[in-house]
């Protein structure tokens, strides 16, 4: 292994039931280097970096460390740790019922001479570490007391108080709002002014741009190439991941610009909103629209949405649905009214995992029917079929239990899920994440004709381009609040950070 | 970022010693005549729960991780027994016994640990299997029941009185009635603070709390789940045999039906001292409490002489509902102040 | 090699190979000890009604077998148990008893309410419990084993009360027939039969059975869904007291008095077995009734193996005991993953060779 290399792995494969996960994937970290993994659904980042730690065993491939001779294997987590390879994973591991400094040190807390856990110097040493990331909190207090951006820092803390070779970050950003990503990359590049090599597994190509020195691409499990920031503009870093030239995307405009008054009333909320989450908001939508809700993250995107629908109550306000008051309460209400919400989170409130992939599909409309009446199997398999085909969904067969297919796919078969109730106003929420460039295409022309079919549409994104190519208007919000409405000539990259910054955008 | 250190768990604490310290004072207030304000009452209690207190720490440590077990009345009922045919059968002394019946824990532990921990089985499934199998054992030792009389150490260690030289009073015959308590009473108290310190203080007590707080995530941390979570069934089967020994000096015999129902007990009152089945949260003083009001509540309907005990059954289902509803309402609140 | 591998993965094959292991058992112990070696399966009719071990087990299974409807569907629904189902049992006896009798007393040969009155209320009360724990678990998002844990211990308790300490005969015809037989069949297997068939036929005929299982393994999607997950954990809290309620007017029938020390005792826990020997996971999601039942009567017929083995009664559940450990153990996901592994090494050992 080359003298500036620290972390070389080759050859790995690795196959789950049905599906080959990775096949001869890799990738090489330099000291003191930042390297994005990327690579769409299915592409194999979590499986490698599970393979690395120690989390999978993989079937065939060597790791090389510096400072080991020969392959190393790592038996699980500590063992990975103990070499110098420290995770932050995307979920924030870290347990909620114990203090901060207990978290940073737990399984290794510093002893007394009578071997016990010394509170005193525990609660010292996490003070210190947390004050040179910049962070004045109380160690002593519980972690639950925190926000979860925050809690991404406190297990960042612990990552590289290990004393770390490797640190791989599993995408931190994605809770995080601007200005903690901006304390993250200034960590990252003092960790790198150290040595570490940090393994970057993101989505964000922005950020890739502005931290990383380098790119590893996979695709289908298998490893595209390895590449320094500069060789890659954006274009041919898409082109690899998806393995082709691409121009389709540009080939979606908006559809006739703005809806004119004349087109009938769907959505008429008035005053909604929703304690904590939401302030009072007014929001028009029409017959064959699509509006986008963009903002910063925590801004109150998803929170409006469910507002309107009903997942989380709206408290004040009305709202008229189609011309006539409606109330609300659950989401059957909103159903009932002919709407639907694909929300962002498709593991916690999207799939039932278990269930199979037909099931899942008929789901939202057997509710609509009410339990005495069951759809017929014959329908079910049907409705289970046609949507199979017109969303592509990649399952080895209908009842295959949706767990088991990958992140895209699975959001496919929710969004399956909806269109199946034929609804006339459709909430989709982050509804490409976690989805290939090719399908991303699919929805978003989808959309388009839904819109044209009359339909009415709330988009939501944190990919601005794609909302542009597919909105008449959209509604800015930001710190909880709607505070404004772009539309025709605003409806520009920069039109829309301006109108989310507000005020002077040279702040 | 000060964070106020009176948080839900100490409001629990706090609302279960008020209670405890509610009801005694009620007692006091309306039985004086019968004697309740006695220092011997309160002691009572203690004497008569000692095997139950240790049973009920052994129970927290479990309940901290997540897990529960259910298997500790027939682990005392065997090992009650295994006094008994040992020392009456077989003739053998009784701190050899005593030292047998730990041995005897520790090893039901284990294969119960292993199972839950190293086979992923769930951990009421497996403890209802161990309940099975001590409770019939138990029977195959002996169908009858055996009262402990033939060793002399035995015999005295039970009867021993630790005296306090305050709060006598001189009885109806004249006598002074000194307070007292008894081994057990001490060594179940040893027991409390022991489990405490062990779960403040040492790695091993706060990978239970890590374990129980987020199995998932304590496991990426590094911690060995497995053998955390296996070491916690033994300790808890460990200091039911202590309990075991416990009930053995107080009811001084052996027999099938010992103890039914202590699984219940312990975590009833694990459960009222703010033990969240969930895991995670949870301290041994609370359950210690928790006993004492279980105890509380059953001497009151005994000093009371009219009711029969199954109001004591309802008096702690109430209870158990009014801490169950607590602390969801905490949890609750918790949610929506995030 | 992968006939078997099918055959194991198929969802009934834990409680199908229990039952035919223990019947397997029987044949050789019958074989064993002389008698005919289906002894087991003889059923012969005497003095007009049907006789035999299996008749046995299936008669006295019957409780088990009816609770486990119940028990299944709120395993699914809330991934928790309803520990409570056997004080349910005692205080449904209870409550049906005192009235039939009247308050205080405890021996009658006439009923001093109508017999519809009494077992009507008894299932209300059951009824009653269920709703209260459905309550606890849906809508205050307790935990099932926390919330069942009040009427475990004061269910009992209330039964006692209500029969003031003692056990109350009710001596008459009509009543003891639940307990009894219609014609030369156990009255109780007809019961069981009529509970497993009905529940059968509402989860094939309606969409109950998708929307339990929908709640049980993913609460919050099954809201956005459209479901109401507190609507449908209290519908299944309700039905297994419901099926606490119809076990107990059996249980207390069969002796014709109302026992409320002993009614019900554990059964709980053979219920939450049954469930768990038909491959049920105890942390919810997916189910499957049919296994349930069959598991409610495996553990019958191993009682009743048991005892005619010679074992008594207070030392059976060490038997008990080594067959639940050693049918979770074979399920057990690490002892299937090492078997998997042996014999994928074995296989590539043969490939090498060959």
């Amino acid at each position: 292994m080359e003298n500036d290399v620290v972390l070389k792995m080759q050859g790995i494969c690795m196959t789950f039931p049905g599906v080959k996960a990775l096949d001869h994937a890799g990738l090489t970290l330099k000291k003191g280097e930042i390297r994005a993994l990327m690579g769409e659904n299915g592409a194999g980042k979590s499986t490698i970096i599970k393979c690395l730690t120690g989390v999978n065993k993989f079937e065939a491939g060597e790791i090389y460390l510096d400072g080991f001779e020969g392959p190393i294997t790592n038996r699980d987590t500590m063992d990975a740790q103990s070499k110098g390879i420290s995770t932050v994973y995307q979920e924030v591991n870290l347990c909620p019922n114990l203090s901060v400094a207990e978290n940073i040190y737990i399984g290794r807390a510093p002893l007394t001479k009578f071997r016990t856990v010394d509170r005193k110097q525990m609660n010292a040493r996490a003070k210190k570490l947390m004050e040179e990331l910049d962070l004045n909190i109380d160690v002593t207090a519980n972690l639950e007391n925190y926000s979860l951006a925050l809690q991404q820092m406190i297990a960042i803390a612990r990552a590289i108080d290990m004393d770390c070779k490797v640190l791989i970050l599993d995408e931190p950003t994605s809770s995080l709002d601007d200005r903690e990503v901006e304390k993250l990359f200034q960590v990252m590049l003092n960790l790198k002014k150290k040595g570490v090599g940090i393994i970057f597994v993101t989505h964000f190509l922005e950020q890739v741009y502005a931290v990383c020195d380098g790119i590893t691409v996979l695709r289908n499990g298998q490893l595209v190439g390895e590449y320094t920031v500069e060789e890659l503009p954006r274009v041919q870093l898409v082109a690899a991941m998806m393995g082709k030239d691409f121009d389709d995307l540009a080939s979606i405009k908006p559809e006739g610009g703005e809806i004119g008054k004349d087109a009938p009333l769907v959505i008429d909320a008035k005053g909604l909103s929703h304690a904590g989450t939401i302030k009072p908001f007014d929001l028009e939508i029409r017959e064959g629209e699509v509006v986008g809700l963009t903002g910063l993250l925590g801004s109150g995107r998803s929170e409006l949405a469910r507002a309107i629908y009903g997942a989380d109550r709206s408290q004040t306000g009305t709202l008229k649905v189609k011309g006539k008051e409606a109330h609300i309460k659950e989401p059957i209400d909103a159903m009932n009214l002919g709407m639907g919400l694909l929300p962002d989170d498709r593991k916690a409130e999207g799939i039932i995992g278990d269930l199979s992939v037909r099931e899942n599909i008929i789901l939202a409309m057997q509710a609509k029917l009410g339990a005495l009446h069951k759809i017929p199997m014959a329908k079910q398999i049907e409705l289970a079929d046609q949507f199979i085909e017109m969303l592509q969904i990649k399952t080895a067969s209908r009842e295959t239990m949706i767990r088991q297919l990958s992140g895209g796919n699975q959001q496919k078969v929710i969004l399956a899920r909806w269109l199946a109730t034929n609804p006339d106003f459709l909430i989709l929420d982050e509804p490409t994440r976690g989805i290939d460039i090719g399908t991303k295409t699919e929805i978003q022309k989808l959309v388009v004709k839904l819109a044209g079919e009359g339909k009415s549409v709330i988009f939501i994104s944190s990919e601005i381009e794609e909302m542009l190519r597919t909105c008449n208007r959209m509604a800015v919000l930001r710190d909880g609040a709607k505070v404004g409405e772009i539309s025709g000539d605003e409806m520009t990259q920069e039109g829309v950070m301006h109108a989310i910054a507000g005020g002077d955008s040279n702040e | 970022m000060k964070k106020a250190k009176l948080n839900n768990n100490n409001v629990l604490l706090l609302i279960t010693i008020v209670l405890f310290a509610a009801m005694y004072l009620a007692g006091c207030i309306v039985y004086a005549g019968k004697g309740f304000t006695r220092l011997q009452t309160f002691l009572n209690i203690l004497i008569g729960n000692a095997g139950l207190i240790s049973v009920t720490c052994g129970m927290t440590c479990v309940m901290l991780t997540g897990g529960i077990d259910i298997s500790v009345g027939s682990l005392v009922a065997l090992d009650c027994m295994i006094m008994a045919v040992g020392v009456e059968k077989m003739g053998m002394g009784s701190p050899v016994l005593m030292v047998f019946i730990l041995i005897v824990g520790v090893v039901f532990g284990a294969v119960q640990g292993f199972c839950i921990a190293y086979l992923e089985i769930q951990p009421f499934i497996v403890t209802m299997a161990g309940m099975f199998f001590a409770r019939g054992m138990t029977a195959v030792l002996s169908t009858q029941q055996i009262s402990i009389t033939s060793d002399a150490l035995f015999t005295k260690l039970a009867g021993t009185k630790i005296e306090f030289p305050f709060g006598g009073y001189v009885n109806t015959k004249g006598i002074l009635q000194v307070p007292y308590i008894r081994v057990t009473v001490v060594v179940a108290l040893i027991v409390v603070l022991a489990t405490f310190f062990l779960l403040n203080y040492t790695r091993f007590g706060r990978s239970i709390y890590a374990v129980g707080g987020n199995q998932q995530s304590a496991a990426l941390m590094g911690l060995d789940v497995k053998k955390t979570q296996l070491k916690t069934y033994i300790l808890c089967s460990f200091l039911t045999s202590i309990g075991g020994i416990c009930f053995c000096l107080n009811t001084m015999n052996g027999t099938v039906g010992q103890a039914t129902g202590l699984e219940m007990s312990a975590i009833s009152s694990a459960v009222i001292g703010g033990t969240l089945l969930t895991g995670g949260v949870g301290n041994v003083f609370g359950s210690l409490f928790g006993v004492l009001i279980n105890g509380t509540i059953s001497s009151l309907v005994q000093t009371n002489g009219k009711l029969i005990s199954s109001w004591a059954n309802i008096v702690t289902a109430i209870l158990l509902c009014f801490f169950i509803l607590l602390q969801a309402v905490f949890a609750k609140v918790k949610e929506r102040n995030k | 090699m992968s006939n078997l591998k099918k055959l194991t993965k198929m969802r009934l094959f834990l409680p199908v190979f229990s039952m035919i292991l223990v019947m397997a058992i029987n044949v050789v112990y019958d074989i064993a000890s002389g008698n005919a070696p289906f002894n087991f399966f003889t059923i012969s009719l005497n003095n007009g009604v049907l006789y035999g071990r299996l008749v046995d087990v299936l008669n006295r299974g019957s409780e088990v077998a009816i609770l486990a409807v119940g028990m299944t569907l709120v395993v699914s629904a809330s991934a928790g148990t309803d520990i409570s189902v056997g004080s349910v049992m005692s205080l449904t006896g209870g409550m049906c008893c005192m009235l039939l009798a009247g308050y205080g007393v405890t021996n009658v040969s006439e009923y001093a309410m109508p017999l519809w009155a009494g077992i009507g209320t008894g299932i209300l009360i059951a009824c009653v419990c269920g709703l209260f724990n459905g309550f606890l678990v849906a809508y205050m998002n307790i935990q099932p084993m926390v919330a069942t844990l009040i009427l475990w211990s004061a269910g009992r308790a209330i039964g006692l009360l209500l029969c003031n300490s003692q056990i109350v005969y009710v001596r008459v015809a009509s009543f003891q027939k639940i307990g009894a037989y219609v014609g030369a069949i156990p009255t109780p297997i007809l019961i069981a039969a009529a509970v497993v068939v009905i529940a059968a036929l509402v989860l094939r005929f309606t969409a109950l059975g998708t929307y339990i299982q929908s709640v049980g393994i993913n609460k919050k999607a099954s809201r956005i869904a459209g479901l109401s997950s507190a609507k449908i954990i209290l519908l299944c809290y309700v039905i297994c007291g419901l099926c606490a309620g119809i076990a107990g007017i059996v249980a207390t029938s069969r002796i014709y008095s109302a026992d409320t020390n002993n009614i019900g005792l554990n059964m709980e826990l053979d219920a939450i077995l049954s469930v768990a020997l038909g491959g049920n996971s105890l942390g919810g999601g997916k189910f499957n009734l049919a296994g349930s039942i069959i598991g409610a009567y495996t553990i019958q017929a191993i009682t009743t193996t048991l005892y005619a083995l010679g074992v008594s009664s207070a030392q059976a559940p060490v038997f008990k005991a080594i067959v639940v450990i050693l049918i979770v153990v074979i399920q057990a996901e690490p002892v299937k993953e090492y078997f998997k592994k042996r014999s994928a090494k074995k296989a590539v050992e043969g490939g090498v060779q060959a």
